[in-house]
């Protein structure tokens, strides 16, 4: 015991510690135990199978890439409304900061049922693209834009503080041997956010990862074509597959571990490096 | 005489800075920047509320009053109020034990907390599948005793507790971690027991934390749609949150009254962001006098 | 009441923060811990106090073994370092806290608590304070408030930890004057840590001069200034000039200086290192008899009542910067300038014959 923890004349340690570890084991850590016992149910070669089926590859494709492309879009953008909310004023500046957030806020069976609307032919902003050709709803297009609408907060989330601390000083030390406006940003600003960009990044392309409500209502859902994993895994526990709905749900988790440990790391690099030059 | 023009010219305020681009360069990123939020966050948002009112106040005032709605309303609130109570106390112990104390393994209990987050709410939905389903660990038990938990209320509160679990204890530690533990310590050695200290100094100085903390589970909890919708087998008036009759309306093509009630969501969205901010300010005061 | 610590030790890992520690703290007594950081002086007052636990060893309070002692039960006030004052209260519930926790039995009423709390306030002069909130306190205030907090409970020991470290300069010197008068008006025993030899001189009864976990002398501020027990404790108070010499048989040879050292006459051809103190420097003119160094002047800082000479010794490279300290008076009567040689001896030395360097880093 005393290896295990200092002394400290606190008391409550083992009923808090206690308490926490009881109810994270009943809630979270027992029953995501339950996926991958339950998939031990299938033999190798048939777990094989049952994840790199055609149309489940196709779906894994959907799901990463539109992802990815999300979280690029978002952090380009997010990395932009970050800038202008913390070095520009402008009128409703607050409005707009407390406004980021929505999509963290907003039930994502709604935002996707009005990106839906919007974005049908029928919709203010399909009317206009439909002529140009581009089909957004009911396409691999729809998903990337409802994860584009979910991930958004991240990037500016945890781009922002950076960004409030970094020292005007620097900038000003650079300005005066000679640097450009340019050559400030991407040679000091940008090597001091790069963690936290980074960081904002897989955040946001984790969530879109899992993200399910906001997309199978502007997905369209179309196997092969716009149907994402998660909504996969649900058609397999409707048709009482609960082996292959939970292999897969295997396949997701263990993606998400692998990304929730890069999180990790990439945060400890935020705190270790990326503030202080 | 020619010479004061010029000097007037030099003298004029010097409105770009080093640090600072070009005025056309700032007023061109400010516009873009703008335009992407407008596209993405402002349109869905008014979107929500005209297409709920196109067809008038009757029909929006019918469709969030009709029975089945009222019922999501019900169940909505009451697996919040489940859901919150306790993360709120498992969020006060996990900060409790984490921040006031020094033991190994605390960085993985620090994951451990944020592994909902991480994991997708349809996964989340099936794992208690698994074990309170028919076909799960504890369903042959579970029908003989005549219990249902999954497709039924229980189900629905579990899954709510679940993706929710976090927000409360990740608010909490840090702060508490910042306050360090000497306040506490005078407490005990001026004679106060645990729970004293606990009620007198902690709580006292994380109220703000907390309210934050359990506004964002708030807004989880009553949105959740994925993991809900896995366990809740969508009987109208029994297993149907607001979410989730959201969506049997939107399938039944009956646009307005979806609209309907998702606004209702929209607002308590909205509520939820105004609050956020307005606690924001409160702490911002705070550390700066 | 009385403290007393046997064999006391603590680890943290493989840094030794006490090694066997052995002291007595008599009824009454203002007593300092003394040493730089890390010297282990915090974590002993911590452990005295129950906030901290030994490894081994014991504390006795009035020769009562307390060292498994709840904190609640030892009866000791703490004033810490920030204060810790809580911030959710005003000064008055601050100071009342201690007796409104007490179980029902042992709390006075609320017009008790209130007489109590307001006798506390005017001791410490605050009383015009007790509505505010601690953030809206400057540092003295808040100090004398974590005092009055703690004295509230009526405790038979009073501990502070660096009780001045986060003050500036004035209100240090008041507070020190401030405490040192409390304390004669109270008499309650009381263990102060500070770095400050300066506070640790003036305040204190009693000084422990700490260093890496070890106690390296125990005394009064006299005793302990004027007969500092080992070269530690010499570099530790004060301002000091140190030479290198041999010393053999009650003589010592010290940068060409022979001096009597009558104490080390059994010493044998052995390394040696003295030390001077500025102002037992003799600064003079011309060799008056006996031998003396030359030196150059090279500063003079005639501020105050003392004239501080940098004086130079020697070439490049074994040249080395003494620094001597003389009266205005003596300062007019040899009209130094800058650049003057001046011949100088020491007055009084202390010689540590066959010191190991090594414990001279701290």
């Amino acid at each position: 015991m005393s290896t295990f923890k200092q002394y400290s004349v606190l008391p409550g340690f083992n009923l808090a510690l206690g308490f926490t570890l009881l109810y994270l084991s009943l809630v979270v850590l027992i029953p995501l135990s339950a996926a991958f016992i339950h998939s031990a149910k299938l033999t190798w070669p048939e777990f094989w199978s049952t994840v790199t089926a055609p149309r489940v590859i196709a779906s894994y494709r959907l799901t990463f890439g539109a992802s990815f492309a999300a979280a690029v879009v978002n952090a380009f953008f997010g990395l932009l409304v970050a800038w202008v909310l913390v070095r520009y004023p402008f009128p409703g500046k607050r409005l707009v900061d407390a406004l980021i957030d929505l999509p963290f806020a907003l039930p994502t069976s709604v935002a996707g049922i009005t990106l839906t609307a919007i974005y049908a032919g029928n919709g203010w902003i399909g009317q206009y693209l439909e002529p140009l050709g581009i089909k957004v709803a009911f396409t691999p297009i729809g998903v990337f834009v409802a994860l584009t609408f979910i991930g958004l907060p991240f990037v500016v989330r945890t781009v922002q503080p950076v960004l409030e601390d970094i020292e005007k000083e620097l900038e000003e030390a650079a300005a005066m041997l000679g640097a450009t406006r340019w050559q400030i940003f991407r040679r000091i600003i940008f090597p001091t956010i790069l963690p936290a960009l980074t960081t904002g990044f897989a955040l946001a392309f984790a969530r879109a990862i899992g993200e399910y409500g906001s997309v199978i209502f502007i997905a369209g859902n179309i196997p092969m074509i716009s149907e994402i994993t998660p909504l996969l895994i649900i058609t397999k526990l409707e048709q009482y597959d609960y082996t292959g709905a939970t292999a897969i749900a295997v396949v997701m988790l263990v993606i998400s571990f692998i990304l929730l440990l890069i999180i990790n790391l990439l945060q400890w690099w935020v705190h270790h490096r990326g503030i202080k030059v | 005489m020619t010479t004061i023009p010029l000097l007037q010219a030099s003298s004029a305020p010097h409105k770009i800075l080093v640090t600072q681009e070009s005025p056309w360069a700032r007023w061109i990123l400010t516009l873009l920047a703008l335009s992407f939020l407008s596209l993405f966050l402002l349109l869905p948002l008014v979107a929500v509320f005209f297409e709920a009112l196109k067809k008038g106040w009757d029909v929006y005032i019918a469709a969030i009053t009709e029975p089945d709605a009222l019922a999501a309303i019900q169940l909505t609130l009451t697996a919040a109020a489940i859901a919150i109570p306790l993360n709120l106390a498992f969020g006060i112990a996990a900060a409790w034990a984490i921040a006031k104390f020094e033991f190994r393994g605390k960085s993985i209990l620090i994951s451990l907390i944020d592994l909902p987050f991480s994991v997708s709410p349809v996964v989340a939905g099936l794992i208690y599948v698994l074990i309170f389903g028919l076909q799960g660990w504890m369903g042959p038990w579970l029908r003989e005793h005549d219990i249902s938990i999954i497709f039924a209320v229980p189900g629905i509160v579990l899954a709510t507790i679940f993706v929710t679990v976090p927000f409360i204890a990740r608010e909490l530690i840090p702060l508490m971690q910042a306050q360090g533990t000497e306040e506490e310590e005078a407490a005990i050695i001026l004679g106060a027991n645990g729970w004293q200290t606990l009620w007198y100094i902690t709580l006292p100085n994380i109220k703000w934390g907390l309210l934050y903390g359990t506004i964002l589970c708030n807004a989880r909890a009553m949105g959740e749609f994925g993991a809900v919708s896995v366990v809740s087998g969508h009987i109208r008036g029994l297993t149907n949150t607001l979410s989730l009759h959201v969506e049997i309306l939107y399938n039944e093509y009956n646009s307005a009254a979806a609209f309907a009630v998702a606004s209702l969501l929209a607002l308590l969205a909205l509520i939820t962001l105004a609050l956020k901010t307005f606690i924001e300010s409160r702490v911002a005061q705070k550390t700066s006098r | 009441m009385s403290i007393e610590i046997r064999n006391l030790s603590r680890q943290f890992g493989s840094f030794v923060a006490l090694h066997n520690i052995n002291l007595q703290v008599n009824p009454g007594e203002l007593l300092a811990l003394l040493g730089p950081s890390g010297s282990g002086k915090t974590t002993l007052l911590r452990i005295i106090a129950g906030l901290e636990t030994a490894d081994s060893g014991q504390v006795l309070f009035n020769q009562e073994d307390s060292t498994t002692k709840h904190v609640r039960d030892r009866h000791v006030g703490f004033v810490f370092q920030h204060y810790a004052l809580f911030r959710n209260m005003t000064i008055f519930e601050n100071v009342a806290f201690g007796l409104r926790v007490r179980p029902r039995k042992e709390r006075p009423n609320t017009r008790e608590i209130n007489r109590r709390v307001t006798e506390l306030l005017q001791l410490v002069q605050l009383d015009w304070l007790a509505d505010r909130y601690p953030h809206q306190l400057s540092g003295g205030q808040r100090q004398r408030i974590a005092l009055a907090r703690a004295l509230a409970v009526e405790p038979s020991v009073l501990l502070l930890d660096e009780p001045f470290g986060a003050l500036d300069a004035k209100v240090r010197k008041e507070l020190r004057a401030w405490l040192r008068k409390l304390h004669n008006d109270m008499h309650i025993t009381s263990v102060f840590v500070t770095h400050d030899q300066e506070e640790a001189l003036e305040v204190a009864d009693r000084i422990v001069i700490m260093n890496r976990g070890r106690i390296e002398q125990i005394g009064t501020p006299d005793e302990v200034y004027e007969k500092p027990a080992n070269p530690f404790v010499y570099e530790f108070l004060g301002h000091v000039n140190l030479f290198h010499g041999r010393v053999h048989h009650g003589q010592a040879w010290i940068s060409g200086l022979k001096i009597d050292v009558p104490e080390h006459a059994a010493a044998e051809d052995l390394n040696a290192i003295a030390y001077v103190r500025p102002h037992d420097i003799e600064v003079s003119r011309a060799i008056n008899g006996e031998s003396a160094l030359a030196v150059h002047v090279v500063h003079i800082l005639s501020i105050g009542p003392v004239v501080r000479l940098e004086l130079m010794y020697g070439d490049n490279p074994t040249q080395h910067t003494i620094h001597a300290a003389i009266s205005k008076e003596h300062f007019r009567e040899l009209q130094l300038v800058k650049g003057d040689q001046v011949f100088i001896k020491p007055r009084r030395l202390a010689l540590f014959p066959n010191h190991d360097q090594e414990q001279l880093i701290y």
